[in-house]
């Protein structure tokens, strides 16, 4: 019996192309699992997906002429960025519905030039993501993220702690909030641009909301937080590629739906657990 | 006492200030010195929020001129803290560190050892590690007190500080404040309670403009409270006192 469940978690890992997406899913989720807790603390859950949607045709068009992908990348945030502030600037239209015409009009753009008959094949790729192709470069450009990341959250924490709680009130303690704010999106556009090229433009977004909002069901500190958001990214992405193995299905899509099972079974052992504790006091 | 001692820690003269071309506040002057417990008065919209930002130094004046301290300390009003973040009580007294920390400087065990001090003098050193959300609404308004004392400035901004405080919470925090003034802090406390204001050092009545400043007896009058309230002063018939309706309070006590 030990074996036999040894021999199924230890299967997988034989083949090098599954060792590469292990490493490649573990620091992407380090990096992804940790920003997403403030992501989801700072109320930036939206800016995240409209962020990872409009990068679309910037991918799609670099991989059409060859340029790299993150070119393609972050030419189409800065474009993304640039129609926001420009139909932002139309006080007919207002922030809100700025953000969703330009995000709608470039994801669907993105989709258009992906899903044409011209395209060649495995640009499909970029929505639904392809961990099992990661190469050399794209692992030591998540370790770079990962590492990046981490540090930046360390040295910055109280910072960020402070213009989360009391942004109101962060300049009278000396901490600007749009310094906070610029880095935190900073390192979203990093996450998303490193990260989509594995988990793809579509389920990009479940690496950063889904563990980032079971942690916050789970924890009562934010260190402890960030650290049980990195770790249930983990967890949860090994076990898409578990999942993809041996359900053969896209490696992708298999890490974002254990993603979202693991946050919908973390609020349901929650939902549970205080059941029990309220009516163990009456 | 040295003439150091007794330089104001806060004078304005002329000070006006506003957001844009809309003025906010005009024709302040007056003068704060250590030890004292200022009440400022007024209406919603009457510029006390607008004399804090110019005292924290958010808000530059666009005429007449204003000398403070480097620092003032800030005392938001609890009912608008986010409740949901997880932080402790020691979390929160912390922040009053980070100001002074270069930015890649987390705070320390003297940092750490500060904000439990500023716990302790508050009277909530056994709730350090409870959670902010949990604790009462008196328990966060020391805690957010402590924060501003760790700031170690001479000068404390209270923003209606009483405001949805049972009895037993406001007078702890009255001697608090007293205990903070006796220890050379000036304090400036928004509030709309005209009993409460009468107890300290000076008033500072504001609606736009500075209506008056002062001693308590001098300014606490039915003509000065009309000229900064305008008609929602109500007179108590046969006692000459004058009081706030209800809707000048923004929150409900405690009970």
């Amino acid at each position: 019996m030990t074996a036999t469940l040894w021999h199924a978690l230890s299967d997988p890992w034989g083949q090098a192309i599954m060792r590469r997406a292990f490493a490649e899913v573990t620091l992407l989720a380090v990096a992804g699992g940790a920003l997403g807790c403030w992501v989801v603390y700072y109320n930036l859950s939206y800016s995240a997906e409209s962020l990872s949607h409009a990068m679309l045709p910037g991918l799609v068009v670099a991989a059409l002429t060859g340029l790299p992908l993150l070119l393609g990348g972050a030419a189409g945030l800065l474009i993304a960025a640039g129609g926001v502030a420009l139909a932002g600037s139309v006080t007919a239209v207002g922030r809100d519905t700025a953000v969703a015409v330009v995000v709608t009009t470039l994801f669907g753009l993105g989709v258009l030039l992906a899903l044409s008959p011209e395209t060649p094949a495995g640009l499909g790729n970029l929505l639904f993501g392809d961990p099992l192709g990661a190469s050399d470069g794209d692992l030591l450009l998540a370790a770079a993220t990962a590492l990046g990341v981490a540090a930046a959250l360390a040295l910055l924490h109280g910072r960020l702690v402070v213009v989360a709680f009391d942004r109101t009130n962060a300049r009278a303690l000396g901490v600007a909030p749009l310094a906070a704010d610029a880095t935190l999106l900073t390192l979203l556009a990093v996450v998303l641009l490193i990260a989509v090229q594995g988990l793809g433009n579509l389920l990009v977004i479940a690496l950063l909301i889904a563990p980032a909002s079971a942690a916050r069901l789970l924890s009562r500190r934010m260190p402890a937080t960030v650290f049980a958001g990195a770790a249930i990214a983990v967890v949860a992405g090994i076990g898409g590629l578990y999942l993809s193995y041996y359900a053969g299905t896209a490696a992708g899509a298999s890490i974002a739906v254990v993603l979202i099972g693991a946050l919908v079974a973390i609020a349901l052992a929650r939902a549970a657990a205080e059941r029990t504790l309220t009516l163990a006091r009456r | 006492m040295s003439a150091v001692a007794t330089e104001p820690l806060i004078e304005a003269a002329g000070l006006r200030a506003g957001y844009g071309a809309k003025v906010a506040l005009r024709e302040l002057t007056f003068a704060v010195g250590r030890g004292e417990r200022i009440a400022v008065l007024g209406p919603n919209g009457g510029g006390k929020t607008t004399l804090f930002r110019v005292l924290l130094g958010e808000l530059e004046p666009t005429a007449g001129t204003v000398r403070r301290p480097e620092r003032c300390g800030l005392v938001p009003q609890t009912e608008r803290s986010r409740l949901d973040f997880p932080v402790s009580a020691l979390d929160v007294a912390l922040m009053g560190t980070i100001g002074r920390l270069p930015w890649w400087r987390r705070p320390g065990r003297d940092e750490r050892s500060a904000a439990l001090a500023a716990l302790t003098s508050v009277g909530l050193d056994e709730q350090a590690d409870a959670t902010f959300g949990d604790l009462s609404g008196g328990q966060r308004q020391r805690v957010l007190i402590a924060r501003a004392i760790v700031q170690d400035a001479p000068v404390l901004l209270l923003d209606e500080p009483f405001t949805g405080l049972d009895a037993v919470n406001a007078e702890l925090l009255e001697r608090l404040t007293a205990s903070m003034a006796a220890e050379g802090r000036a304090l400036l406390i928004a509030t709309h309670d005209v009993a409460q204001a009468r107890r300290w050092d000076r008033v500072l009545c504001l609606n736009e403009r500075q209506v008056a400043f002062g001693p308590p007896s001098d300014v606490l009058t039915l003509d000065v409270l009309e000229a900064t309230y305008g008609g929602a002063i109500v007179t108590l018939p046969g006692s000459g006192a004058a009081i706030l309706p209800a809707h000048h309070h923004d929150h409900e006590h405690e009970h």
